[in-house]
């Protein structure tokens, strides 16, 4: 207990200076993108961002199916905080490429972006998670139901990827890519470092998240038996 | 095995009776997708294309069978009967399997009207559309009886089977629209019948925990 | 807008939720303090040994304090 919760001043640490590793080395070292100019520098916080988003929707789909195969106490509550910082780094994901898609394209929001029109069907998806969680009572039969429903969740991605790759050859035939062409490698290395950054950020707030959570448990727990 | 698909027979049958005799959702089904129908006429404006009328065809067919998955698990709500199932000595995907197996049946009849009514109001319907109805179907069917069953748990039911529902469906409508309008329709028929598989597989095997502690 | 006024927005708007997120956090923390203390109130008065109230009341002021 008291080794995992040493680990999020560690995380909180390393996000810290990870964040304002990635800000310098997006500000001061990478040179400006010849195609798109400044607004390029969304890049490396926006899908970052999204790929933590996914990280977060798999811990939580992973922790859901051990609830679902073992039962270790807490897989329940940890897949549900995992599910919530997905939901706010995929809800980043859509304001951050909303804004991106306005600065490139000249609109706020692009059907034929697919990362885009993928995170809105996941936001969707995952609010409802949350509007079952908090219409169903508390107890084992809600955390089997959460359970089953973020398992759809992952299976959900790369299906739902697929139908909106297929929808984009009918609605869109003309194709085209947000990330442009090959990547240099002064800017995959940013690119890696901002997504470190990213990652190790969700990682520290996930344990705060559930280390609030776990408090609020045990305090219930603790006030039933003292009344 | 076959104790297992006598068990899935015996439910269905149990719920197509139960159907015959209170006819309470495929008529329901049957006016809802034709009055879909007459709505949407009036929605498009004249000189919409055909492909937009193809469009709306499937949103008739997904509200539809929205509507008949908010009733699927009406008998056992009411005279609590899923707890009288869960006892039964049968494997719990097995009432799944027979729910979704009425579902289809139920859906399927609705649709044997909502077709003609198609070709009628608005045009002819070529193979591909049938197909991807036909196989839209099983999808629809397997992952809504799941959701229906989880709705059913929570406090808002008829509410939140359109919220768990309808983000799960979008590959459906994407695959089922292509097959209608798209020059090969094959591939997106190959993708439906994909969704079909896979969620059929995780759904039959995740029900024993939707309903059970 | 200017493109780099689009960047600035795109990097405030990260900047904006993870403090919002911090605030929350932070309400959610300062609940809990009240919670532990009402706790601590009720232990005492349910164990009203002399020993153990006077020993539990600076122990509630170290709760208080963190």
């Amino acid at each position: 207990m008291w080794s995992r919760n040493n680990a999020v001043p560690a995380l909180a640490a390393a996000a810290g200076l990870l964040v304002c590793a990635s800000i310098a080395l997006i500000f001061f070292w990478i040179p400006e993108d010849a195609d798109q100019g400044i607004s390029q520098k969304i890049f490396y916080f926006h899908v970052p961002i999204a790929l933590t988003a996914y990280a977060c929707f798999g811990w939580g789909a992973l922790k859901a199916f051990l609830h679902l195969w073992r039962r270790p106490p807490g897989a329940d509550l940890e897949s549900y905080v995992a599910i919530h910082q997905g939901v706010i780094f995929g809800a980043l994901t859509l304001i951050t490429g909303s804004i991106w898609a306005r600065a490139s394209w000249g609109v706020w929001w692009a059907w034929s972006s697919e990362q885009l029109v993928l995170f809105l069907v996941l936001f969707l998806f995952y609010s409802a998670y949350f509007m079952l969680r908090f219409s169903v009572e508390p107890g084992p039969a809600r955390a089997n139901l959460c359970a089953v429903y973020a398992l759809f969740g992952v299976v959900l991605i790369p299906i739902s990827f697929l139908a909106i790759r297929l929808a984009n050859d009918f609605i869109h035939p003309t194709v085209f890519t947000s990330q442009g062409p090959q990547m240099a490698g002064s800017m995959f290395f940013t690119f890696c470092v901002a997504w470190a950054a990213i990652l190790t950020l969700a990682a520290a707030l996930y344990h705060i998240e559930l280390a609030g959570k776990r408090l609020d448990v045990s305090l219930r727990e603790l006030r039933e038996r003292l009344a | 095995m076959s104790g297992y698909l006598r068990d899935v027979a015996l439910l269905t049958r149990k719920d197509v009776l139960l159907e015959l005799r209170a006819r309470d959702a495929v008529p329901a089904l049957l006016l809802f997708v034709v009055s879909a129908l007459v709505v949407f006429h009036f929605a498009l404006p004249a000189d919409a294309a055909e492909l937009a009328a193809k469009g709306m065809l499937w949103v008739a067919i997904l509200f539809t069978a929205l509507l008949g998955l908010g009733r699927a698990f009406q008998a056992e709500r009411q005279q609590s009967m899923l707890d009288g199932l869960l006892l039964a000595p049968c494997d719990r995907s097995a009432i799944w399997l027979a729910k979704t197996l009425a579902t289809i049946v139920f859906l399927g009849v609705a649709e044997l009207v909502a077709l003609p009514a198609f070709a009628l109001f608005f045009s002819a319907l070529d193979w591909e559309t049938v197909a991807g109805i036909a196989l839209a179907n099983l999808g629809i069917c397997a992952v809504g009886t799941l959701v229906a069953a989880m709705a059913l748990a929570s406090r808002a039911r008829e509410l939140l089977l359109p919220l768990l529902f309808l983000p799960l469906a979008i590959p459906i409508v994407v695959g089922g629209v292509g097959a209608s309008v798209a020059d090969d329709g094959g591939r997106y028929l190959g993708f439906l019948a994909l969704y079909d598989a896979v969620f059929a597989i995780i759904s039959w095997a995740s029900f024993e925990y939707v309903v059970t502690e | 807008m200017t493109q780099g006024q689009y960047l600035a927005a795109a990097y405030l708007v990260v900047f904006a939720v993870v403090l919002a997120y911090m605030l929350i956090i932070g309400l959610k923390l300062v609940r809990l303090q009240r919670e532990v203390g009402q706790i601590a109130r009720l232990a005492a008065e349910r164990d009203p040994a002399p020993e153990a109230g006077t020993e539990r009341a600076p122990e509630r002021q170290e709760i208080g304090v963190g």
